[in-house]
């Protein structure tokens, strides 16, 4: 898978096929959501920032491995660069299908009586592909919710998904970590730039919120993107110099 | 489906006007905000932009401007902005800009309207103007006390009951008993009673129409206890006229006094029994014994005390109990006009008291003479950190070789004891031992006529000080006389109207508070703020031109500025504005000057916005933009050659 082959240095060659991509993924899609859902397109390469429809995505997950942990929730927050729109947000409190272990439930607090009652993912599929449709997603670490999804996609219903990605994680590291640290400063003690959400948060004076809701995780992000663009680019510039 | 946005909710529910809301509304809020993010030096709003939300700072800080460039404005977390275009349905006036990278969340006019047509408290934050709000923070304040808020007239429960001198002291009991009295009040029907010409009146003269419409004097008062002790005990005759056993030279106070105010004269005065006068003639008689439930355990028998002590040092020695009377009065949400006018009986007091234990060490006064109180005390706005402005006006008579001295030994004895009562010395020199300011009072006609006719930088300086005078000691009636030549010269004359108002605009109000410093409106940063001179003190100077101008004989800035509304010169609703005003920044002032007291701390003026609540900052940053429009208008109103 695309995302899979990460080339950090030159991510356009990869990136500057996804509007083809969606045409031919939508042409082998068996499943008619994931049909309908690439067949709704995906912005060109060449669309400035301040025109792309985006969608911040977080999920609370039981373990970091896909193929063995679950979803057990996502949040969801489209926004664009002129606003954030809260009305349209969605979250959703999932069963993960797989064993909750005590050191994941300590950090994101969702606990056995919370998804005893819980939908599964397939059950909430129709809402959530049509909530990312068109839409660029927006994460803080893409090593999770595209993975994630699409192995639960293709425990579900036989086949994965995939889709562009804006990394806030990455464009942290390489706005604030253009350079290594080099040993003089390693010696002077210096220590490389935090890119955690809420330390990437407090370089843009945004506010603090309390992590690990999915619902809120992505609502940071998503203004976390709006300061970084802010800040670094020009509201022209085109999704594909920070799309993956 | 809206989910709720935790972070938004919790954070919104902190501040005014949210909190007010109930939990449902605010989470259905919450789920209704978008948001943006400025980086610092970004437009939020320019002029002529279409607001569709009101603004919430979320984070970072913004500027607000007026159409000239002027900083109208500067607002950090928690500040609102842009409400006032959607509500009149305007385009924007004042253009926005983020001063620090700025998130801002927008509440959509929809949820606006709904929440603004539902909740009451919510839709009063933003309503009105700013000044409405600052009443209704200062009317809300002063419902929690209406005991200490209360007129005198309020405790009259029936009219007086009238009696002739000539009657007998039989016929007053009778009479008393009948009608369930304590006191009569005696008029006088037998012009040949020299003793009632000669009563020192404290309240204007009274009187009342008789039944055939001729007129009489109210000459006296007798009560239950005057006919034990004057009548019984001394083995009178029944048929003893009223007038050999009344009490003459009648103390009385207006119907519009405080019920506070009334018990202070009480203590001064040493009587139980208080005639009301209302246009002078008395509508009813308030006993001790009608205070004594409003008394509240009010140190302000303090005044008692200051006039049993006798010596400098065992006065020096009260002044802990006059702090702790400030402290309680404060705590017990006395408004400004009350605490300042107790503040000043005390000063008073302190005052008549160093002169009577100064005329019984230096002995009788060689010529007549008035001590006056000027300043804030002749205001009756004195606080606890004040310092003495005195002066002496002399008898015509005066011949400084043969006086002199003993003038001036009096005013060093009298300064110095104020000095060492807490009131420290002028650092102007306006005291009674300033020889300038021990005149006689042909000389201080002069003065006053010379400030007035050509008024100079100094003069002006001067006049504002000395035109708010009080006469407290000796002939206190030549300082009604030189009220009233103020009053009849500086109303007509323009040129020194146009001055005074030049002057009351040397000392501007600040802009208002951002974070932790106070906003000066050059965008400056300080640390505090002196609320006196930057508040209450070019109050009190743009109420007094007015004043002038209207030709008020009032010295008490409330006072003055009931005259000036009744004279009708302020644009509508100003006047209150004003009022309001003047009373939050005195009560902030009062307010800390206690907390101070209470933490053992010297008080002072100064006032540090971190210090201060959220209400506070709120209100005052309105009382400050009201002073500064009326400053503004009273450029406009007094220009040199403008005829009023």
């Amino acid at each position: 898978m695309l995302h899979l082959i990460p080339d950090k240095k030159k991510p356009e060659p990869t990136a500057l096929a996804w509007p083809d991509l969606y045409l031919k993924l939508a042409e082998q899609a068996q499943h008619p959501l994931l049909k309908t859902f690439y067949q709704a397109g995906c912005v060109a390469p060449d669309t400035p920032l301040n025109q792309v429809p985006f969608v911040a995505m977080d999920f609370e997950t039981t373990g970091l491995n896909p193929q063995k942990n679950g979803i057990v929730s996502i949040g969801l927050v489209p926004f664009t660069l002129e606003r954030i729109r809260c009305r349209l947000s969605q979250h959703w409190v999932l069963d993960p299908g797989k064993p909750l272990n005590a050191e994941s439930v300590v950090i994101h607090g969702i606990t056995h009586s919370d998804i005893d009652e819980a939908p599964d993912l397939e059950k909430i599929l129709p809402k959530l592909l049509e909530a990312l449709a068109g839409r660029v997603v927006v994460v803080h670490h893409r090593g999770i919710e595209q993975p994630f999804l699409s192995a639960a996609l293709k425990a579900r219903i036989g086949e994965g998904v995939m889709f562009p990605v804006v990394d806030t994680l990455e464009l942290e590291a390489r706005l604030h970590r253009g350079r290594a640290v080099g040993w003089w400063q390693r010696l002077l003690g210096k220590k490389p730039v935090s890119i955690r959400l809420a330390d990437s948060r407090t370089r843009y004076n945004l506010p603090y919120y309390a992590p690990h809701h999915a619902l809120t995780d992505a609502l940071a992000s998503a203004e976390l993107l709006q300061a970084q663009i802010a800040d670094r680019f020009e509201p022209q510039a085109q999704i594909k110099t920070i799309w993956h | 489906m809206e989910v709720e946005q935790v972070e938004i909710f919790e954070y919104l529910r902190r501040f005014v006007p949210f909190k007010s809301l109930p939990e449902d509304v605010l989470s259905a809020l919450s789920r209704q905000v978008e948001i943006a993010y400025f980086k610092a030096g970004s437009q939020i709003l320019e002029v002529g932009d279409t607001v569709t939300d009101i603004y919430f700072v979320r984070s970072g800080a913004v500027e607000i401007y007026r159409r000239n460039g002027e900083l109208y404005n500067r607002m950090s977390e928690g500040g609102l902005f842009a409400y006032q275009s959607l509500l009149i349905k305007q385009k924007v006036r004042f253009p926005v800009k983020a001063i620090e990278d700025t998130l801002i969340y927008f509440l959509p006019e929809s949820v606006f309207r709904e929440l603004f047509d539902q909740h009451e408290e919510f839709a009063d934050f933003f309503e009105v103007g700013d000044q409405t709000r600052l009443r209704q923070a200062v009317s809300r304040r002063e419902d929690t006390n209406e005991l200490l808020t209360s007129k005198i007239s309020t405790l009259i429960t029936r009219e007086p009951v009238v009696m002739p001198n000539t009657a007998s002291v039989q016929e007053a009991a009778q009479r008393m008993t009948e009608e369930g009295v304590s006191s009569l009040l005696i008029i006088q029907v037998e012009a040949n009673d020299p003793a009632a010409d000669e009563s020192t009146f404290i309240g204007p003269k009274a009187s009342v129409s008789g039944a055939d419409g001729s007129e009489h004097t109210v000459c006296g008062i007798i009560t239950d206890r005057d006919l034990r002790t004057r009548v019984v005990s001394q083995g009178l005759p029944f048929d003893t006229q009223v007038l050999e056993i009344m009490s003459q030279g009648l103390v009385m106070i207006n119907s519009d006094e405080y019920v506070f105010e009334a018990m202070l004269t009480m203590l001064r005065t040493n009587v139980h029994h208080l005639p009301i006068l209302k246009k002078g003639r008395p509508i009813g008689v308030v006993a001790l014994s009608d205070l004594v439930r409003y008394e509240s355990r009010n140190s302000l028998f303090v005044v008692s005390s200051i006039f049993r002590q006798q010596t400098v040092e065992e006065l020096a020695a009260l002044q802990t109990d006059v702090q702790s009377s400030f402290v309680r009065m404060v705590n017990e949400d006395a408004n400004s006009h009350m605490i300042g006018s107790a503040m000043a009986v005390i000063g008073r007091s302190f005052k008549q008291r160093l002169l009577e234990l100064a005329e019984e060490t230096f002995g009788p006064p060689p010529i007549p003479y008035c001590f006056l109180a000027l300043g804030s005390m002749a205001r009756d706005e004195q606080l606890i950190v004040t310092d003495q402005d005195n002066a002496m006006i002399l008898d015509d008579s005066f011949d400084p070789e043969l006086h002199d001295g003993y003038f001036k030994q009096l005013a060093q004895f009298v300064c110095d004891g104020l000095a060492a009562c807490g009131y420290s010395y002028c650092t102007g020199d306006v005291m009674a031992t300033n020889q300038q300011w021990r005149q006689p009072k042909k000389v201080w006609e002069q003065y006053f006529t010379d400030w007035i006719d050509s008024p100079t930088a100094e003069s002006l300086l001067n006049s504002n000080i000395f035109f708010d005078l009080d006469g407290v000691w000796g002939h206190t009636e030549w300082a009604d006389q030189l009220q009233g030549l103020i009053s009849r010269r500086a109303r007509r004359s323009q040129r020194f109207l146009a001055c005074m108002a030049r002057n009351a605009l040397n000392r501007t109000p600040p802009l208002g508070f951002f974070k932790t410093f106070v906003m000066e409106q050059d965008g400056q940063h300080k640390k505090s703020i002196n609320l006196k001179r930057r508040g209450t003190a070019p109050l009190a100077d743009l109420i007094r031109v007015h004043a002038l101008a209207v030709g008020s004989r009032a010295t008490n800035s409330f006072d003055r500025l009931n005259d000036v509304i009744d004279a009708g010169i302020l644009p509508p609703d100003r006047g209150p504005d004003l009022r309001d005003a003047m009373e939050f920044i005195s009560t902030v002032r009062i307010r800390h000057q206690a907390l101070d007291i209470e933490a053992e701390q010297e008080p002072d003026n100064n006032i540090e916005p971190e210090n201060m609540s959220h209400f506070e900052r709120r209100n005052l940053k309105e009382a400050f933009q009201i002073l500064s429009d009326a400053q503004k208008f009273l450029k406009f109103r007094y220009q040199p050659n403008r005829a009023n």
